[in-house]
């Protein structure tokens, strides 16, 4: 390499600080707003044309959106699994071949680190997928472990095909597995003789499905989706329309709904599994695992944490960001995410409460919401029901075969 | 001339000028006495070349408390910061680590070198906001005594205490080791690679006469990352004008209020009478009276030299004595007639107007610091490098360009014996040579070269074995035991002497902060409101 080539190299680190996704030139094309945003260190779009009709691609036809930003780590070895308990809070023993699962990691306190899918490609092969980047965690994990871990977020690139007419479009590709492929399991196939990975998962709660492969095969790939969705509304789509899908989904995010204890500056905003609401995944009966003793002593101060609710509020305002009072007047937590539900016809929101085990607070909750009409706040107290999530809930997101749209 | 005042404060420096800004905002009559032709100690900009304005000693600032700059209004007498972008390491194989604003380019930069250590860069960064937001609000408070029980010591004791009962037993147990811990341990938790730890280790052996690999330096980090500009904390930024422009902003302001400063009266001796002050004799004879003399000299040079020891305690002169104040750098600053190129680096690329070092591993500091132990300047000392007209256009005419080059380390005597010319000209000589190294062609832009030594800035600027902190800031020299216990509260076994100096709570770097508290002590013991200094934002 010439000196000058090697400079030139190094220069694009503050050229271009942000990462481009294999993906990246496809989605720039369907742009016209040039709304983007940083999404784990890649230029990622928010809108690519309209919000709106990009959410309802989601739940109407099709939506294509770039999942490579996510951070890819393969776990290979003798103790792959033995590993994984250790680290995730499910028993990863139960897990079958060719099937994923929705899983969270704490530190040794207890506290969630992240989210995540764990991937069980054979009995020695994992691949788990996550929000954030952990690497040195997963490393130190490893210790005394016959087990290797590759980070493979740059090599491995994903598209997510959301919406009634995903399983349509992948059957026109050749993919005939589709039909039998239940929730949470994960097939191999090869579309134009690329190999790939397709799990019927998502985070939208509709019919859908995740492909990922190696960085060379994308081009390809989104060009024969793109041209076999032409008739079936396939959309590009940003994270917005994403974002609305998933909050009437009533997934959460972390750093969005909850702060990640590898982040967390002030120690009194990290959670354990049970305030996230996700208590359901913790298997206290397989053996050690990080942060065990710590959830397990947790269980006696029910009751004095912040947990994560799902909301219903009266009215049509937007509500994100805003403040809950218990009797109009003793403030009690945060709205986290939150959206006028398109499917649902309300005012939905999640939302981080300390309310104690009183069922009589919990009937009396107020939303204090700022209303901004042409540069004149309005300001406005809405009624707040807690619900229990999703708050939309489709037959055709778990039906199999998938019907048809 | 009048000769009587309220207050008399020794010394232009930075500490100096806000203490009696703020003594004559409260409406007492100050008088500054500054032995130089001119003003700022280290805080200091001056035109050593023909249109290349420098800044002699102290370089870049963070620390310089945005409360003393309102309180003061320095904006409005012309003091701008500006948030500086980059920095580098270069490393001998012909490459460089940039650091970059943009935290994006930093990571992306970080992973060049290791994807692992990029990542860990995030939870390293955490722990250190976490130590900063748990020392930060102690700057501006005076620390407590703690053997006293007077009503504000103990509730002061309490404040500390209930902040330490605030965090959680790792918290603590974390915060302990961060206060008593090497640099180099401290990064060895969170990273593999040694040209990362050898440029984030840098501001754990700044100014201090201690190696990468000696306790107590992970501390020294911390102080240089409590700082902010605009918020953003952990930034750095220039003064524009030079760091002169601090002390400029500060003598205006202290001007327009009614205060006098007068240059060429350097202050012989502290008058005592009857174990209290009465004023200040100068060298040239002349004397000035004042029931309060405030001084911004180091502790040393105000008790051993500029106080009669006849009026103090044994026990205190002998802790005096001990005081660590060790000199372990220097400075050579450099007018240039055009921008030098380094190899490898882009002539676009932003880091080069942020600090540029060239030791690219801890054990090449460390053994740098061997060299200090033997009584010597480091053969392949580090440098923080910086080149400020690539921000400020004010301080250089366009093209032309001021360097400054804090080098460590540098020893106050050399093998036990005075500088000397020859010591001195070898010592500029290995600087330049070392960047050189990197930037060929670099000698011939040369137009004019400033070398300072500890000697220099122990003899121009005052500072004892030209210890830029005066004193380390190491934990047994820090809170209630800085400078020396039992007098951590900016007073002195002697009625009306005072202390502002970096010597005092909280410690060295250009922060006002010691200035300010002094004057908080000074005003309550003289009975008089203190309503015009402003409490220390929040931290929330």
């Amino acid at each position: 390499m010439t000196k000058s080539k090697e400079r030139k190299d190094r220069d694009i680190t503050f050229s271009e600080p942000l990462f481009r996704s294999p993906f990246y030139d496809f989605f720039a094309e369907q742009e016209t707003e040039g709304h983007w945003y940083n999404w784990n260190g890649y230029k990622s779009p928010t809108i690519l044309s309209d919000e709106e009709l990009e959410y309802f691609s989601i739940r109407s036809t099709c939506s294509v959106f770039d999942i490579s930003p996510l951070n890819k780590y393969r776990i290979i070895g003798p103790q792959a699994e033995d590993f994984l308990n250790k680290l995730t809070v499910r028993d990863v023993a139960k897990q079958n071949v060719a099937t994923v699962k929705y899983t969270l990691w704490c530190d040794q306190e207890g506290f969630v680190i992240d989210d995540g899918t764990l991937f069980r490609i054979s009995d020695n092969d994992f691949r788990l997928c996550s929000q954030e980047k952990h690497l040195p965690w997963l490393i130190d994990t490893s210790h005394g472990f016959d087990v290797e871990i590759i980070d493979e977020s740059k090599h491995i690139c994903g598209i997510s095909l959301q919406g009634p007419t995903s399983a349509a479009i992948l059957r026109l590709l050749g993919v005939n597995r589709i039909d039998n492929l239940k929730p949470f399991h994960l097939i191999q196939a090869k579309i134009s003789n690329y190999p790939i990975m397709i799990s019927r998962t998502g985070f939208t709660g509709d019919l859908g499905y995740e492909i990922f492969m190696k960085n060379n095969a994308a081009n390809e790939i989104i060009e024969k989706i793109w041209a076999a969705g032409k008739n079936h509304g396939l959309t590009a789509i940003g994270y917005n329309a994403l974002n609305m899908a998933r909050i009437e989904a009533g997934f959460i995010v972390a750093n969005i709904d909850f702060i990640s204890s590898d982040h967390a500056i002030r120690s009194n905003r990290c959670r354990r599994p049970d305030d996230l609401g996700l208590g359901w995944l913790v298997d206290l009966d397989k053996g050690f695992f990080n942060g065990k003793k710590a959830i397990v002593n947790s269980e006696l101060e029910n009751g004095k944490a912040f947990k994560i609710y799902a909301l219903e509020i009266d009215g049509k305002e937007p509500v994100e960001g805003s403040i809950i009072y218990y009797n109009k007047k003793d403030e009690v937590g945060t709205v986290t995410s939150a959206v006028w539900s398109p499917m649902a016809k309300k005012s939905i929101a999640i939302a981080q409460l300390k309310l104690g085990s009183s069922k009589s607070i919990m009937e009396n909750l107020w939303v204090e919401i700022y209303s901004l009409k042409e540069l004149q706040y309005y300001k406005l107290m809405k009624k707040v029901s807690i619900v229990k999530p999703p708050f939309i809930n489709l037959a055709r997101r778990s039906s199999c075969p998938p019907v048809n749209f | 001339m009048e000769k009587n005042f309220d207050v008399i404060v020794i010394g232009s420096g930075h500490n100096g000028l806000v203490n009696a800004c703020y003594l004559q905002k409260a409406g007492l009559n100050v008088l500054v006495l500054e032995k130089n032709d001119w003003i700022g100690g280290a805080t200091v900009s001056r035109e050593l070349h023909p249109g290349i304005l420098y800044s002699n000693c102290s370089y870049v600032c963070s620390l310089f408390r945005p409360e003393i700059m309102r309180d003061l209004e320095l904006p409005k007498h012309g003091l701008q910061i500006v948030a500086i972008e980059g920095g580098a390491v270069f490393t001998r194989d012909g490459d460089y680590l940039a650091s970059y604003r943009n935290y994006q380019a930093k990571k992306r930069e970080l992973e060049r070198f290791s994807v692992k250590d990029s990542e860990s860069y995030s939870r390293y960064s955490r722990d250190i906001l976490k130590q900063c937001r748990f020392i930060q609000p102690l700057l501006m408070r005076t620390a407590p005594d703690p053997a006293s029980f007077k009503f504000r010591d103990l509730s002061e004791m309490l404040y500390l205490l209930r902040k330490v009962n605030d965090l959680t037993a790792s918290e603590l147990a974390d915060t302990v080791r961060f206060w008593t811990m090497s640099i180099s341990d401290f990064l060895d938790e969170y990273f593999e690679n040694e040209v990362i730890k050898a440029s984030l280790a840098v501001s754990g052996i700044i100014g201090t006469a201690l190696g990468p690999m000696s306790p107590g330096t992970a501390y020294v980090l911390l102080h240089h990352y409590m700082g902010e500009v605009d918020g953003s904390i952990g930034a750095w930024g220039y003064a524009r004008g030079g760091m002169g422009a601090i002390s400029k902003a500060l003598t205006s302001s202290f001007r327009a209020m009614g205060g006098t400063l007068l240059n060429n009266s350097e202050v012989e001796k502290v008058d005592i009478k009857g174990a209290r002050v009465r004023g200040v004799i100068l060298k040239n004879g002349d004397e000035y009276l004042a029931k309060n003399v405030v001084s911004n000299a180091d502790v040393k040079r105000t008790f051993l030299k500029l106080a009669d020891p006849e009026h103090l305690p044994p026990n205190f002169i002998k802790k005096v004595n001990n005081f660590k104040i060790r000199g372990s750098s220097g400075k050579v600053n450099i007018a240039l007639d055009s921008m030098p190129k380094f190899l490898g680096v882009s002539e676009s690329n932003p880091c080069l107007k942020g600090d540029i070092h060239f030791t690219d591993s801890i054990e090449r500091m460390e053994r740098a610091y061997d060299d200090w132990k033997m009584g010597t300047w480091s053969r392949d000392p580090f440098l923080d490098m910086m080149i400020p007209t690539l921000t400020d256009p004010t301080m250089a005419p366009p093209g032309k360009h001021f360097m400054s080059c804090f080098v460590q380390y540098c020893p106050p005597k050399v093998g036990g014996k005075n500088w000397t010319k020859e010591n001195k000209d070898a010592f500029g000589e290995t600087v330049i040579q070392q960047i050189a190294d990197y930037s060929p062609g670099f000698k011939d832009k040369i137009l004019h070269m400033e070398v300072r030594t500890p000697k220099e800035l122990e003899e121009e600027v005052g500072l004892t074995e030209g210890n830029i902190f005066q004193g380390e800031l190491t934990f047994d020299q820090l809170l209630f035991n800085r400078p020396i216990p039992g007098y951590a509260q900016y007073r002195s076994p002697i009625k009306g002497l005072y202390m502002c100096g970096s010597s005092t709570h909280p410690g060295g770097g250009v922060m006002g902060a010691p200035g300010r508290n002094a004057a908080v002590e000074i005003l309550k013991d003289l009975d008089l409101p203190n309503s015009d200094i402003r409490d220390a934002y929040e931290v929330l």
